[in-house]
């Protein structure tokens, strides 16, 4: 458990850095926050009056405190669209994210793991090579490009998906709020209707993420494997005469995900910026639109609180990610 | 009686970019019921493909392309991938050389030797754990039970190869193959785990084949020696009629080349190259290298933090005391003068020779240099100093010492380049080739970059880069560790005779006692840091004092005279 | 013998004897020119990307001489047409010939991967080396700030920096190059770290080499391979990360010519069934990316053949 309060320690740092970076592209404006808010028609007097009010008149360490102590209370300023807190909006919307890409995780986990330990267990076998080009394919696919073909494809020829815009259509009604994910909420509400309505327009997006973060894996799985497969312990555990199943699945699997766990860190970091796009495509109201439409209209403070969110969100997925590695290796326990 | 293991008109093939490669060709390998075959061989031999081949477990690269291996009349090469994996680990078992990467990291030893147990059907669920504890008993491991729940991590190199036996012999198979079992082990751990290996296959009347380049390792334990060279098998005798009168021409060059107590220098070579015995050493009288007191400590790490202590279960954190590599040493060179410097891994040997080199600084103690005090120069700023031409070092590994971006010729020119005096291309060149000529390096090969040349010939580049502007001492870290031992032989009479020519002193650092003895005057000891025996090389050899220095010798296995 | 060799020959075929050595060395460029048509050649995979990256080349260089339309040009009358041999890849909803503009933002794109791949390498490839190879204060440093950057996701951090420095191209290379600092920095760093107590850069200090002349003389040149290949491969990315900002709508401005914007302008006609508009540009921008990850795999089995993937 100390290992655990350790690897909490070295985060602080982390927070640090992402609170001051996050507080330097508020303040690096080029343009003058002050003359932006007070409107083009303003005068300097009023112009000077909003400087006072936002604080931008004091020196950069009093804002800095400023700006710790709005953080520590939840303030994240207010979006100019809707006149709602941010972090309000972030909350109701971050559900909404989260099942987009959670679920294209688990689909493309379950596809890219058995994917690249058959690729390399049959190294130049068909299986691998249609691995090699999947991966590669994967990794050069634009995911708004992706998912505009999807769109093309099963709504506008096949006509199999529904139109891309959110996450229920229209006639339906949304489940009662429970985890916040709708696939969830309906079962649990027992509404078959809305839970078949909910996954019909998650499908899509979902998989458009799933086929951006299934290359990463895959290829690191098989790399991994590969290297795991001709290590010598595998050559011990072979002259042993384990079987194959166990040599492969027992041994070298469990090995080999030391790498790939790691890897995840770097595909939530793909996973989170790619699902801003994706959101965008299939306009689904999750965070990542939220802050694209705040671009749009300037709306500074939206955007700040999505990276600031983003950013506190993914230090907390590479801690778990950590934590899981400390599970499976016993040499990082004894590190930490 | 007809024999266990068969082998007949082996041959492996290798399929590579430049074609198919014969790695072993058409040989023949017999081991009888009970008896230790030593299968003995130079890097490239083939004496460790042999094994895979019978074994079955040779890379996707790697075939069976002509031969049978018979096996209790079971012809292994047309069994069945099934029949082999069932065969495998019941009736013949391999342990490898470096036990510790052998072994899954992140499955605990126990649970290991568990996997093979239940594999085959020696114990089921209720008692495989008591009968992997027992392996670990056997293979001498103390404290059994709290070992069963270690990671190979937490083990030494040793105790890992126990480990590696256990997991061998859990099945009690009939052949034990050994495939270089304590390379890379110390001399005293390399007894310990050969002795246990040979203990228990007697015990069990098992077959063993030892595979080894070791000539020594192979007189004392084997019944039988087969010697490869190339792929193929020069001689198959009984161990001592090849100790006594080797018949083929290359285990004599082998014999001569590995040394032994009693052989000279010169004797090490092939007899149509032996020189002329080497003049005797000039050594005056006038102190070189004066070192007082040396100690180098570094901070602990780690080593009190483990996991178990973090939940109490181990003993209380002691306080942190640092570790002492190098424990007050005190030691002299003359002019003119070797001196060996053995040990053990960890005694402290390498870090004592990188403070002399001046690469690292010592925490307290003092190093001159024929009157200057070089030890008060920062190794930092030790570079630009006047004295850094005066001290060089011939380095463990020649491919690593050699930067894979610059020829042999551009290598050797460095030091001459940055300490030297010499102006201009062709002067430059001149003096490249003066030296390679004086380390025996082919003029031809000079442009060559170092993935280009043998081991043999970058030590040679290593050497002429390390005297190219005649230092006054020269450090020999293992010079000859990673060369096959012809090659060594070669190499060592090399030094002499560099030594000789140029008037420049030793300290040449090993862990075997047999080749520091060829090459020095005077040998010190080292063990846990400090200087446990000093003394000429004879003395040291023929009489030690210490107990360890004892050990030490007994430990070094070697043909017989 | 060393348990180098031994296992070298259990893996793999046995080394070769020294004698099979090449008698001729092969010096300098010209043996690297050799190995890489032995590669481009032996590997059809590497040959066809190298092709590809000339073409990609000669388009972002003669596109805008060569281009049947001009770019910007509109023409109401020839709105939103299908692909058709005046046409190849159609027109948009103002009757912009899209061919003629996927040719012209060739250049654009590859301008903005290539400044940032270069910005990235000087920096985080100097901060790297520096970090592993003196270690120390330097090497805290330049961690943390690797650390802090890896703190975000990178493409929503490229988002942060664009929207507060402003919506300009410069921006867009500038905060590529950032988000990618990270990668170069480490790698570097491991690179350095591994050879600072190398062999032969003891050697090095022996012979009466300062620290930074081992630094430029052994360690840069030793490393430069690797961040070659990591370059070619981190172009694709920067390429994918500009076009996903100004397909959001940060960085290159319509009419601007661009991939990324061109695909958005398109993205609302797929609903209705106009998928030229998106699909050539969206292509244009795969392919492209494509090479670059082909090309990198290429010049990895260029460099290091053993690790290959």
């Amino acid at each position: 458990m100390r290992a655990i309060a350790r690897r909490l320690v070295t985060i602080v740092p982390t927070l640090i850095g992402v609170v001051i970076v996050t507080f330097l592209l508020t303040r690096v404006l080029p343009g003058d926050p002050a003359a932006y808010f007070a409107g083009p028609t303003a005068d300097q007097a009023s112009i000077d009056q909003i400087r006072a009010a936002l604080g931008l008149d004091k020196p950069l360490p009093v804002q800095f405190l400023a700006y710790v102590k709005d953080l520590a209370t939840g303030t994240l300023g207010a979006a100019l669209s809707t006149g709602q807190p941010v972090l309000n909006e972030l909350k109701a919307r971050l559900p909404a994210s989260a099942e987009l890409t959670l679920t294209a995780l688990l689909i493309s986990m379950s596809i890219a793991i058995p994917l690249g330990i058959l690729a390399a267990v049959k190294e130049g076998s068909f299986i691998d090579h249609v691995c090699r080009v999947v991966t590669t394919a994967g990794v050069s696919l634009p995911v708004f490009f992706t998912g505009l073909l999807f769109v093309y494809v099963f709504y506008y020829l096949l006509g199999w998906a529904p139109a891309p815009v959110g996450r229920l259509d229209v006639y339906f009604s949304e489940p009662a709020r429970v985890t916040g994910f709708f696939t969830i909420d309906s079962l649990i509400a027992g509404d078959l209707e809305t839970f078949r309505a909910a996954l019909a327009q998650l499908a899509l997006p979902a998989a458009t993420l799933a086929l951006f973060s299934l290359a990463p894996i895959a290829r690191m799985t098989r790399a991994s494997m590969l290297s795991v497969l001709s290590s010598e312990f595998i050559r011990t555990a072979r002259a042993a005469g384990l079987r194959s199943r166990t040599v492969i699945l027992g041994y070298a699997f469990r090995n080999a995900m030391l790498p790939v766990v790691t890897t995840l860190g770097m595909v939530f970091s793909f996973l989170l910026g790619a699902n801003v796009l994706v959101e965008k495509v299939f306009a689904w109201p999750g965070v990542g639109s939220f802050a694209v439409e705040a671009l749009i209209q300037s709306d500074y403070a939206p955007v700040q609180g999505f990276v600031l969110a983003m950013a506190l969100l993914y230090v907390a997925l590479n801690l778990t990610i950590d934590l899981l590695y400390g599970l499976i290796d016993p040499r990082v326990r004894l590190e930490a | 009686m007809s024999a266990l293991l068969d082998v007949k008109g082996l041959t492996v093939e290798f399929a590579t970019r430049r074609g198919t490669v014969q790695a072993v060709k058409r040989i023949d390998l017999e081991v009888a019921r009970g008896e230790t075959v030593g299968v003995v061989g130079e890097s490239g031999s083939g004496k460790s493909v042999t094994s895979y081949a019978v074994m079955r477990i040779l890379d996707r690269a790697g075939r069976i392309a002509d031969g049978s291996v018979a096996f209790s009349g079971l012809d292994l090469t047309a069994a069945s991938e099934r029949q082999m994996t069932d065969l495998r680990g019941r009736e013949i078992s391999m342990i490898f050389q470096n036990p510790r990467m052998a072994l899954n990291p992140i499955r605990k030893v126990g649970r290991q030797i568990e996997d093979v147990l239940r594999r085959h059907a020696q114990a089921g669920s209720m008692d495989a754990r008591a009968k992997a504890i027992e392996m670990l008993s056997q293979v001498k491991i103390a404290r059994p039970e709290e070992r069963y729940h270690a990671y190979p991590f937490e083990l030494s190199g040793g105790m890992c190869q126990r480990i590696v036996i256990a997991l061998a012999l859990a099945c009690r198979p009939q052949l034990l193959i050994a495939d270089e079992p304590t390379t890379g082990l110390d001399v005293t751990t390399q007894k310990a785990v050969m002795d246990l290996v040979s203990e228990l296959t007697r015990a069990r009347g098992m077959s063993t084949i030892l595979i080894t380049h070791d000539l020594g390792l192979a007189a004392a334990y084997c019944d039988k020696v087969v010697v490869m060279k190339k792929g193929e098998v020069v001689e198959t005798a009984a161990a001592r009629e090849v100790f006594a009168a080797p018949k083929d021409d290359y285990t004599r060059r082998l014999m001569r080349a590995t040394p032994r107590p009693g052989s000279t220098l010169r004797g090490l070579l092939p007899p149509e190259i032996a020189a002329a015995p080497n003049p005797p050493a000039t050594v005056t009288g006038e102190v070189l290298l004066k070192v007082e007191n040396l100690v180098k400590e570094y901070p602990r790490q780690g080593v009190s933090k483990s996991w178990a202590q973090m939940f109490g279960r181990g003993p209380a954190a002691e306080p942190e005391t640092p570790f002492r590599a190098v424990d007050g040493i005190s030691f002299e060179i003359r002019r003119g003068e070797s001196l060996g410097l053995v040990g053990e891994s960890g005694c402290g040997k390498s870090t004592t020779s990188m403070m002399v080199m001046r690469l690292t600084d010592p925490t307290s103690g003092a190093i001159t240099l024929g009157g200057d005090d070089i030890g008060a120069i920062p190794a930092r700023s030790f570079a630009a100093s006047k004295h850094r031409r005066r001290i060089q070092m011939v380095f463990q590994d020649p491919t690593d010492s050699l930067n894979p971006r610059f020829t042999a010729v551009r290598a050797i020119a460095d030091p001459l380049m940055r300490m030297g005096s010499l102006k201009g291309r062709d002067a430059l060149r001149a003096r490249c080739e003066e030296l390679a000529t004086l380390v025996g390096l082919p003029l031809d090969l000079l442009d060559r970059f170092p993935h280009q040349l043998s081991g043999g010939q970058k030590a040679r580049v290593g050497i002429a880069r390390a005297i190219a502007l005649d230092p006054e001492l020269v450090i020999l870290d293992e010079p000859t560790a990673a060369l096959d031992v012809s090659v060594q032989a070669v190499v060592l009479n090399l030094l002499d005779d560099l030594k000789a020519k140029l008037g420049m002193s030793y300290l040449f650092v090993s862990h075997d006692l047999h080749v520091v003895r060829l090459l020095c005057d005077r040998v010190i000891v080292m063990r846990q840091g400090r200087i446990v025996e000093e003394g000429t090389s004879e003395k040291v050899l023929e009489a030690p004092d210490a107990a360890y220095t004892r050990e030490l010798i007994a430990a070094i296995p070697h043909p017989p005279v | 013998m060393s348990n180098v060799d031994i296992s070298a020959a259990v893996v793999s075929p046995p080394p070769a004897e020294p004698a099979t050595a090449p008698a001729r060395p092969a010096v300098g460029l010209a043996a690297a020119l050799g190995h890489a048509r032995y590669v481009a050649t032996s590997n059809p995979v590497t040959g066809f990307a190298f092709a590809l990256f000339f073409l990609i080349v000669l388009a972002a260089i003669l596109g805008p001489a060569i281009a049947p339309y001009d770019p910007y040009a509109s023409d109401t009358s020839a709105a939103l047409a299908p692909p058709s041999m005046a046409h190849w890849f159609g027109t948009d909803q103002v009757g912009r010939d899209i061919f003629s503009r996927v040719l012209v933002a060739t250049r654009l794109d590859l301008i903005i991967a290539v400044a940032s791949v270069a910005l990235v390498f000087a920096l985080g490839g100097f901060a790297g080396i520096c970090a592993g190879f003196f270690g120390g204060w330097t090497d805290r440093i330049m961690s943390r700030i690797s650390d802090t950057i890896m703190a975000f996701p990178l493409f929503v951090l490229a988002m942060g920096i664009v929207a507060a420095l402003g919506n300009t191209v410069t921006n867009i290379v500038i905060a590529t190059a950032i988000v990618n600092f990270p990668l170069y920095q480490r790698i570097a760093r491991a690179e350095a770290n591994i050879r600072r107590e190398a062999g032969f850069v003891q050697a090095a200090r022996l012979t009466g080499n300062s620290e930074m002349r081992i630094l430029l003389t052994q360690i840069l040149p030793n490393i430069m391979p690797i961040m070659a290949v990591q370059m070619s491969l981190t172009m694709g990315y920067a390429i994918l990360n500009a076009a996903g900002l100004s397909f959001i709508g940060l960085g290159v401005k319509p009419p601007t010519p661009e991939w990324g914007i061109m695909v958005a302008e398109g993205a609302g006609f797929i609903i209705s069934g106009e998928w030229w508009i998106a699909l050539f540009p969206g292509l244009a921008l795969m392919i492209a990316v494509f090479c670059f990850n082909l090309l990198g795999d290429g010049l990895r089995d260029i460099i290091d053949p053993q690790r290959r993937t």
